[in-house]
């Protein structure tokens, strides 16, 4: 006697509340709170702001915590929660050549106006695990100097002077904005851009490192990589000029590659772009690389086949929620679909089966 | 007689650099069209003109078309010229993996065109496609196979019998024996000589080989940097080339 | 979830939603592109299904969300739940008394009647995609009517296995001009499309596409004359309610591999064994 299967609203109240109890895992130890997070795995925090395409540090802590520290999780939480904000307009662009900067290096030149800062990076550490850390966490207080003020001018400004530089004209056009309007092929500069600032920083990485092994070689330099604060301004139309509403930390990564020249073009450098929200100076870094490598077309450059030079495979799979969600659609039941193959297959195996038969008959 | 193609001053630039410059000229029903030159005398860069596969500067493509008389097909909308593309029209490539499908079966691959526009019998249409199989030398048995398996030779004949399936009237072919050994390209110029003779197809062939355009083509058009330097019969070019530059490439093929 | 709007979208996405699904009744099976919003539950989970079941829901509908046939299967029954707190809308398992039913990869035994409406979740609303997979040249195969490669398809099925081997996600042809996928509903569901009285909705969320039938559209299967399209099943009647008319799940019920078949459409099951009709492995 056959019971059909019943009970799925109950089986998903159990499994929640499964779920929130793995999360907190043993009420022994101290519960995390949601400023320790933001505090002490601040580039988790940044990570999950730039995919999440939110700024905002708490909430971006509180989807960690909610996510069991499963970044990906806690990209789309941020974003489920970003697309039910009233949209109240866009900020002004930001500048970042007035970014106060905690990290200021170019590859390119060893002295430059502003100076190299290296600031709080893993750089040079040497990757030893600290083993002090694991029975108490306090350091001493790290030496520090009054900030720079002034501008800091971007090293491609340099280059630019003496016409080394492909132009980086000043366009007035309002971008599209990605998450308004369907992706569609081909897109923009401004949007693919948009795409990629949110884009899974691992495939990104992995796209980016494909370029410097030769799939869509573009030889670059890391030109500039500035990580800082700068202002956000919104134009209010009742005032009828622009107001600081705040700040935000921004890494920018500019980088210098070659270009040979094209019919039209001498030789000179040309630009990729890599701007994400936080210190996120991997995601950055590659982001320029993949930009510049979508740039083949534009430049005149040949099209090598390599996947960092297709913009329909980069940035249709680019984003890890519509992967992770697709990929994941599988343990869905498929019941019918399989059931319908089921038959398909059977019918098949029938056919060839007695084919063999008669085959052997004659 | 109406023209069954009226090629009117084409011109193609790739920036300051000519591709091909004023080119003029008609084709009859029936007739075969060489056009000759080394690589660079823009005589593809033509081809690919007048085959709608790039818009040229200047200049008009007019075609006797079946329903609606004469028509300039570059001005024409790009669904009637990918029509005429799959109907009217066919076009031979150099490499015959650029006009296969490589994942398709042979019967496949011949019998695209057929329900490009509308046969939805697959009896028929495999018949077609195996009676086109054995009309280009292939085997019948191979209908199935892949042309991933097939040598060049077979890989050429089979982009020929798909493109001639659907009875083009007029077909372009752009160095159609390169890339062959010498052995493969005297079947298959052999083959093209049959079915030019017995289907009366009107085609325009692009090579830089003397002897695909003595056995095939009626008439002969020489180019050079872009421009068409001499224009005749076939026999009366080959033997007596008026222009310098004809003349040295007749006779640089004769010296081979 | 009282901070969140009718139906979860803001108005202004509502209306952007309602003018697509405007623009794809105009059109029959014409994908119009879409800016699908990030939804509260995983992309290739039914996004766009909801988002297009929570443009069209009103306060006065009633709402039935079936996944595979059934009501009761866990992703139906989340997406339920999700409408009842978001949307405060009268639900049913009953077809008959649905306003708006979304369905994953299958249409309802019982014909649907006018007023009503289907939502289809779609995973790729691309008919052409694994033939061709760049969007930028299916849209150009769609705008020109270039199908003569999905043809092709059929007849290597034909000549490999003497059988064209789709057997669910079958290509359809909307009167006689776009080819649409009809989302991965099994082929036995195809003769369904065509002259519904039902509005049908199609939402492709990941991939931002919306497109429909409005009622009693001309649906045809591709086929060949001589290789007919055969909307096929298990030949077997319902175990629980003995239909031999509806499409049926194959179920394992022993260790050594005994079988039964059942109706994959719950509430079709449950309505005739409610009138009295017993299948042989009912109780």
């Amino acid at each position: 006697m056959y019971v059909a299967v019943k009970g799925g609203e109950r089986a998903i109240e159990n499994a929640h509340a499964w779920l929130a109890e793995e999360r907190r895992g043993n009420t022994d130890i101290a519960e995390l709170s949601i400023a320790q997070i933001r505090e002490q795995l601040s580039l988790a925090v940044n990570r999950v702001m730039a995919e999440g395409s939110l700024y905002d540090p708490d909430l971006a802590a509180l989807a960690i915590k909610q996510a069991r520290g499963d970044l990906i999780e806690a990209i789309f939480l941020m974003r489920a929660y970003r697309t039910t904000l009233p949209r109240f307009g866009a900020s002004e662009p930001v500048d970042t050549g007035i970014m106060a900067c905690d990290r200021r290096i170019s590859a390119t030149f060893k002295d430059l106006p502003g100076g190299q800062v290296l600031g709080p990076t893993f750089d040079y550490t040497h990757r030893l695990l600290d083993f002090k850390l694991a029975a108490d966490g306090e350091v001493p207080k790290a030496p520090s100097r009054d900030a720079e003020t002034g501008n800091v001018p971007h090293v491609t400004e340099f280059l630019n002077r003496e016409g080394l530089i492909e132009e980086a004209p000043h366009d007035d056009t309002p971008p599209p904005d990605l998450t308004r309007e369907p992706l569609e092929m081909p897109s923009p500069r401004a949007l693919r851009l948009q795409a990629l600032t949110r884009a899974d920083e691992g495939f990104t990485l992995g796209l980016a490192y494909s370029t410097q092994r030769g799939y869509g070689r573009n030889h670059a330099f890391v030109g500039e990589l500035r990580i800082g604060s700068v202002p956000v301004e919104m134009d209010i139309p009742e005032l009828g000029f622009a107001v600081e509403i705040g700040e935000v930390i921004l890494t920018e990564c500019e980088t210098v590659n070659q270009f040979t020249g094209s019919k039209t073009e001498p030789p000179q450098f040309t630009r990729g772009y890599g701007l994400v929200f936080g210190q996120t100076e991997r995601k950055a870094i590659s982001m320029a690389l993949v930009d510049r490598a979508l740039r083949w077309e534009e430049l005149g450059e040949d099209n090598v086949g390599a996947p960092a030079q297709d913009a329909e495979f980069v940035l249709y799979h680019a984003d890890n929620i519509q992967a992770t969600g697709f990929l994941e659609h599988i343990k869905l039941p498929h019941y019918v679909d399989f059931q319908s193959e089921l038959e398909l297959v059977r019918k098949l195996r029938r056919e060839a089966g007695a084919q063999q038969v008669q085959e052997a008959a004659e | 007689m109406t023209p069954l193609l009226s090629v009117q001053g084409i011109t193609k630039r790739y920036g300051a650099h000519i591709g091909c410059a004023d080119v003029s000229f008609d084709l009859y029903p029936g007739e075969v069209m060489g056009i000759v030159g080394e690589s660079g005398s823009g005589k593809s860069t033509l081809l690919n003109c007048m085959a709608g596969h790039l818009t040229p500067d200047a200049g008009q493509v007019v075609f006797d078309t079946r329903t609606d008389g004469r028509r300039d097909t570059i001005t024409m909308s790009e669904p009637e010229r990918r029509m005429l593309g799959r109907t009217d029209w066919a076009f031979v490539h150099q490499h015959a993996r650029d006009g296969l499908r490589m994942g398709v079966s042979a019967g496949g691959n011949v019998g695209e065109r057929l329900m490009a526009v509308g046969e939805r019998h697959y009896g028929d249409i495999r018949d077609k496609a195996t009676d086109w199989l054995g009309r280009v030398e292939i085997d019948a048995s191979r209908v199935d196979d892949r042309p991933t398996t097939f040598s060049g030779g077979m890989q050429q004949r089979l982009q020929i019998a798909r493109n001639l399936v659907t009875g083009p009237r007029l077909v372009f072919m752009d160095e159609p024996t390169g890339g062959l050994d010498v052995s493969v390209q005297a079947r298959l110029l052999d083959l093209l000589r049959g079915l030019v003779r017995d289907l009366g197809l009107s085609a325009i062939i692009v090579t830089h080989d003397l002897a695909v355009v003595r056995l095939l083509a009626d008439r002969l058009m020489v180019m050079k940097s872009g421009r068409v330097v001499e224009a005749g019969l076939t026999d009366q070019v080959l033997d007596d080339p008026q222009h310098a530059y004809s003349q040295l490439l007749v006779s640089s093929v004769l010296q081979v | 979830m009282t901070e969140y709007n009718f139906a979860y979208l803001d108005e202004q996405t509502k209306r952007m939603i309602r003018r697509a699904i405007l623009k794809g009744l105009t059109i029959p099976g014409y994908q119009v592109p879409f800016a699908s919003r990030e939804m509260p539950m995983p992309y290739g989970w039914g996004t766009g299904g909801v988002q297009v079941s929570a443009a069209v829901l009103t306060p006065k509908d009633t709402f039935k969300v079936i996944d595979q046939g059934a009501d009761d299967t866990t992703n139906a029954v989340s997406i339920r739940t999700f409408f009842q707190r978001t949307a405060g809308v009268a639900t049913t398992t009953a077809t008959s008394d649905a306003t708006v039913i979304q369905t994953r990869h299958r249409i309802p035994e019982e014909p649907l009647h006018e007023g009503q409406i289907l939502v289809y979740q779609v995973p790729i609303p691309e008919p052409l995609r694994f033939l061709e997979p760049r969007e930028s040249e299916t849209r150009k195969m769609h705008s020109l009517e270039e199908y003569g490669l999905m043809h092709v398809k059929l007849y290597e099925d034909i000549s490999r296995h003497g059988h064209i081997a789709t057997s669910y996600a079958y290509p359809v042809k909307v009167e006689g001009r776009y080819v649409m996928d009809p989302s991965p509903i099994p082929k036995f569901d195809n003769p369904k499309l065509g002259d519904m009285a039902a509005i049908q909705l199609f939402g492709a969320g990941r991939e931002q596409r919306i497109y429909a039938l409005p009622p009693y559209t001309q649906v045809v299967s591709l086929d060949f004359e001589d290789h007919p399209f055969e909307a096929s099943k298990a030949d077997h009647p319902c175990g629980m309610c003995g239909a031999t008319d509806s499409y049926l799940d194959e179920l394992i019920i022993d260790d050594l591999g005994g079988r039964m078949f059942v109706c994959s459409d719950t509430d079709y099951c449950e309505a005739r064994q409610a009138a009295g009709h017993k299948g042989k492995d009912a109780a």
